[in-house]
Formats: C-alpha cells, structure tokens, sequence
C-alpha cells in the first residue's frame, strides 16, 4: 500500500471529511494563504510602490458607496493606497511573521523541553522554573517588554528597518515556554519506557536517542499547539504592530493597518479599520477552529495548567 | 509548611533579584543617567564631572549594588520625562489601572461562572453549543479591536457612552478614582468591557473543562443517589470543587490582564500605567521604563506567591511535591 493510499484511508482523513467546521476553516484558511502569497501578482495596486500612489485617492469609501470608486473596491486609506491591496500584502507580513515566530519558538522549546525532560534533577528543575516564571508574567507581557527595550536600544529608526527579524525574535523568545512544558511532559512518559531503555542498553549516546527516538513520539502534542501558537503569534504581532511597537506603516502589517486607521474612525471612516480588522479575525479564528479540531483527534495528552 | 513557605518565598526574592539585575542591565546599556538629570544642553567635561560624582564610573558590581539598596527604600531612580521620581509617577498613575482591572474582574466572575457552570451541567443543549461557540469567535478577537469596535458602535454610532479618558475624578487620601462619580462610571464601562472581554471566554473554557471533570466523580453519584436536590449538588458538591484550580490559574492570569491594561489603555486614552509605560517607550525614558518593570515585577511575583502558598494551605500535597 503506498503511502498516499494510507492517508487517503486514514481514520485522519475521514474525520477531516466528516466536519463541516474543520472542513470550511481549512477552505478558508487556503483561500487567505493563497491571496496572502499571491499579493505581488494578483493584487489590483502595489502598495510599496509610492509612484502609483496618488494623495489625491486618499480616504475614498468603499467602491459601493456614493463617493467610492470602482478602482479601489475596498477603498483607500489615509495615505491614498488601495486597501484591498494593502490589506493582502499586511496579510502576508502577519503570517511570515507568525510562522517565523512559531518555528523559532518550536526551536528553542523543543530543545529545551527535551533536555529539561530526559536529563531531570536539577537542569530538569532550573529549565521548567524559568518557563514558569516566564509564563507566568504572560507571553505578551515579555513581548511587549522586550520589543520595548530593543526599541529604546536601537532607536524608532534601525528598528523599523530590522522590524521583521526582530518581531519574529521577540514573539519567539517569548513563547518558548508553551513548547518546553509540553515536550517535556510527553518525554517524561516515553522516558521510561522499553525502547528507550533498549536504546540505551545499546550505548548510543543521550543526543541519539533524545533526537531520533523520543522526539518523534512527542511530535502529536506539539504539533497541536503548533496551529494554536501560529494564531497566538499573529494575535501578539498584531497587538505589538497596534502598539507603535511592531511593523512601521510604510510595510504595513494587519496590525499597524488598525492602528493607523484608528484615529479616522472619529471622522467616519471605518473602512480603514474595520477591513483588517476583520480580516485578522478571520484568520486567527481558522486557525483556532482547525486546531480545536485537531486536537480532538489525535487527543494527545496535553500539559494543563 | 514552615519549610514549604520559607521554599516558596526564597524563590520569590531570587525571581526579584533576577529582574532587578535584567532592570538594571537595561538601565547600565541603554540609560543615561546623567541626562535623565541635567538634559541635553550640558557640555561633556561638566557631564564627566557629574558622572563620577555619582558613581556611573565604578565597577558594575558596586553599581547594582547601590541599585539594590536603592529599590529596598523605594527609589527606582528619576523620570527623564517628568522630573520627578519614578515610583511617584507610577504610584500615580496607579490607581487608574487597578480600577480598570477590578472592574474587568468582576465582570469576567459575574459572567464566566453561571455560563461555565450551564456549559458543563447541559453541554449538549443549544445554548451552551452558542456558548462554546461564542467564546471561540472571543478568543480570535483582540482585545483592542474589540476596544475599537465598541469605541464606534457605542461613541461614533449611537454616542452613548464617551469613548477616552477617565471623566470626572474624585481625590480620596491620595487615590484619584473615577468610581464615585456617575461621569466616572460612564468612562469606565467600555474599558472594562473590552479589558474583560479576553479574559471571559478563557474562563468560561475553564470552569466549564473543570466542571465536567468534577461531575463525572464518585461522590457526586453518590450525592445524586443520596436524593439531594440537583441545585445542591450543583453548587455545594460541584462547584465548590471546580473553584480550586480556577482560582490558581485565575491568580497567575492577573499577570496577563496587566498586559492587556497596555492595550486597553492605549485605545482609550486611559491614564493609567500601562498609558504611562507606552509614552515612556516613544521618549526612551528608559528609567520609567525600568521602574515599570520593577514595580509590574513585583506584583506579579507578590501574586503569584500568594497563590501558591494558599493553594498549599488548601491542598498539602503541594507542599512535598511542588505545584504540578
């Protein structure tokens, strides 16, 4: 049986198949992906482009409206930019961003939650304090203070420059510890177990069989909270971008959109802000749904707390 | 006990000691004390004069300890900004915040507990599905688009409630508050909405997960079979159960709605710290920004002690082998 055949017959795929929810978010969620990734080529203005920006467009209403025009469907923002443009290309930076925060934080966390796991006593001890003290002043918390002191540090200018290296930084940094205490709880149990030990009976070394033979078998837990993470990191990006503290407006992320239609909301013009708005939710809430539904099927068990 | 609490509180200083040293790196690299104090306008043979007068030459050990004996009797050093001390400007600003915060929590227990407690009781019916359902669509929101969008149904729409600041302030001993005033309590209504707003769906996902595990017990058959009243069972045998593990998660979550504060404030021009800690980042008043840290520090550590040492009291297995 090839392996394209097991999927098809996967108890995976039937369940997918069965939810509508799960079914319709997955949709969804290509359907941002794609517009997201397509932007340079499918989207109707470029927004980077400041020569086919004209001052003159600036803050049009939607094309639906008496004022709008049919060039810019969704409208323009104060600056004069298509917004459904505009809106596609900060989608992109949103889920780069996300995803490069996800991996960095998989990264650290799986590495450290391996080792915290499989060497136990006192480095076990040490690690999971300083993922408990970190957890406990809130993910975004340690984001917003790190991303503060970087800015501080390096100025608003390089920082706006180096803007999306150091998000992904920051919001990696900050999140390590979800990954840490669920790798090591699921090691904690494959630790002991017969494999393991005939592993080490055999003399391969700890490096060996932390990699090649526990890892995979605590790759479901992480692999939920994996989808949960990438909607968190977009959520925290966005709050960073909205607080000055993230990507400036000239590259805008969905986030600094909000932000920087904020202000116009008091002079009627909700487009600006209600678009990406909207937009974020829809993408982290697919996210979310696929990753409840995720973790009803493969039900590993996950760290409470 | 003695040696649990003595474990628990000796960790708690080495957490402080270990912010005080992050504090004070970030002040030693990227603070000026010196202009903090006189400016910019000061030309450098004065300004190297100033800087040994005050220590800023000496090794770093000698100057983290001074750091340190400065903090134990309150001094987080002076505002660039404001000229004033920086625990007066947070102890300011204070007030604000903890209102704000108060006001979310009580909406998120008023609300969150008859919610979980249906969700759990009747998790098939109709109304718990939109529960469930509807705290999902909660948490995929941000907390400052919701603030947004309240702003403009409720201030630009329909100009029911104002949409900034704190309204009209009353001075009691020292604590500016906005509660006994009914202009204060109209300014504090979206806030609080939107600060709570995150926090409720997670607790209601909360009570609800802890609800069910409880009801699933023995003794709550055994009550059922007993012939005690369904309500009886409900709230003396389940709920009180459920409370436990609320309660420590609910306790290291204020951590997190402090974070919120930042965002909600912003949103509402809300003069509260989180306010404060945001204009301190845009004028790198970098010795604010450290007494925020301190001081945010600080609370969080107080809590959370505090929430471990009554879960020890509550449950003393916790004692021997530390909160799993």
């Amino acid at each position: 049986m090839t392996r394209w055949q097991a999927f098809k017959d996967s108890y995976f795929l039937y369940s997918f198949k069965r939810d509508k929810v799960a079914v319709t978010s997955f949709v969804i969620f290509l359907l941002l992906l794609v517009m997201a990734f397509s932007a340079p080529w499918t989207a109707p203005h470029n927004p980077y482009d400041t020569a086919t920006i004209d001052i003159m467009d600036s803050n049009l209403p939607p094309a639906w409206m008496d004022e709008g025009e049919t060039r810019f469907v969704l409208g323009t923002d104060i600056q004069g930019r298509d917004l459904l443009s505009t809106m596609m290309y900060g989608m992109r930076v949103s889920i780069l961003i996300g995803l490069g925060a996800v991996i960095l934080q998989a990264v650290l966390g799986i590495f450290i939650g391996l080792v915290a796991g499989y060497a136990g006593g006192r480095v076990d001890a040490f690690l999971m304090r300083l993922a408990d003290v970190q957890l406990s002043f809130s993910t975004l918390m340690v984001a917003i203070f790190i991303s503060a002191i970087f800015q501080t540090a390096f100025g608003a200018g390089r920082y706006e420059q180096m803007a999306v290296p150091i998000l992904i930084l920051v919001i990696g940094l900050a999140e390590w510890p979800q990954y840490a205490r669920t790798v090591r709880a699921s090691v904690l149990g494959e630790k002991g177990k017969e494999y393991v030990e005939a592993a080490r009976v055999i003399g391969l070394p700890s490096m060996r069989i932390m990699f090649r033979h526990i890892l995979p078998n605590t790759l479901s837990p992480v692999l939920v909270i994996s989808t949960v993470q990438v909607a968190n990191a977009v959520m925290s990006e966005a709050a960073l971008s909205f607080l000055g503290l993230g990507m400036p407006v000239t590259r805008p992320s969905l986030g600094s959109l909000i932000n920087s239609g904020f202000e116009y909301i008091f002079s009627g013009s909700w487009w600006i802000t209600l678009f990406p708005g909207f937009l974020l939710v829809l993408l982290v809430l697919v996210i979310n749904l696929l990753g409840d539904w995720l973790r009803d099927v493969l039900n590993p068990k996950l760290y409470k707390g | 006990m003695f040696a649990f609490l003595v474990r628990r509180i000796s960790q708690a200083v080495f957490v402080m000691l270990v912010i005080s040293l992050l504090g004070f790196s970030i002040r030693h690299q990227i603070g000026d004390p010196v202009r903090d104090l006189v400016g910019v306008s000061v030309s450098v043979a004065e300004r190297e004069a100033l800087r040994d007068e005050l220590g800023l030459n000496d090794p770093f050990h000698v100057q983290y300890l001074r750091f340190l004996k400065g903090l134990l009797k309150g001094d987080l050093g002076q505002s660039f900004f404001f000229k004033k001390p920086a625990l007066d400007v947070i102890l300011a600003k204070m007030p604000a915040t903890l209102e704000l915060v108060f006001c979310a929590g009580v909406i998120i227990v008023v609300f969150s507990v008859p919610l979980g407690m249906y969700a759990a009781i009747r998790p098939k019916s109709f109304f718990s599905r939109l529960i469930m359902g509807g705290s999902i669509v909660g948490v995929s929101i941000p907390v400052f688009l919701t603030a947004i969008l309240l702003i403009y149904l409720f201030s630009v729409i329909l100009g029911w409630l104002p949409s900034y600041g704190r309204g009209e302030l009353v001075m009691v001993g020292g604590w500016q508050t906005g509660m006994l005033t009914a202009d204060g309590w109209l300014h504090l209504i979206l806030p609080s909405i939107a600060l709570s707003s995150i926090m409720l769906p997670l607790f209601i996902r909360l009570i609800r997960s802890e609800m069910m595990e409880v009801l699933e017990t023995e003794y709550i058959r055994f009550a059922h079979a007993k012939g005690l009243s369904k309500v009886r069972v409900w709230l003396v045998h389940g709920f009180r159960n459920t409370l436990l593990p609320v309660i420590t998660v609910g306790g290291v979550q204020i951590g997190t709605m402090i974070a919120f504060t930042i965002l909600t404030e912003t949103v509402f021009q809300w003069h509260g710290m989180g306010f404060m800690f945001l204009e301190a980042v845009q004028r790198a008043d970098t010795s604010l920004l450290v007494a925020y840290l301190m001081v945010v520090g600080f609370l969080f550590v107080v809590v959370n002690t505090l929430v471990d040492i009554l879960y020890g009291i509550v449950n003393p297995k916790v004692r021997v082998s530390g909160r799993q």
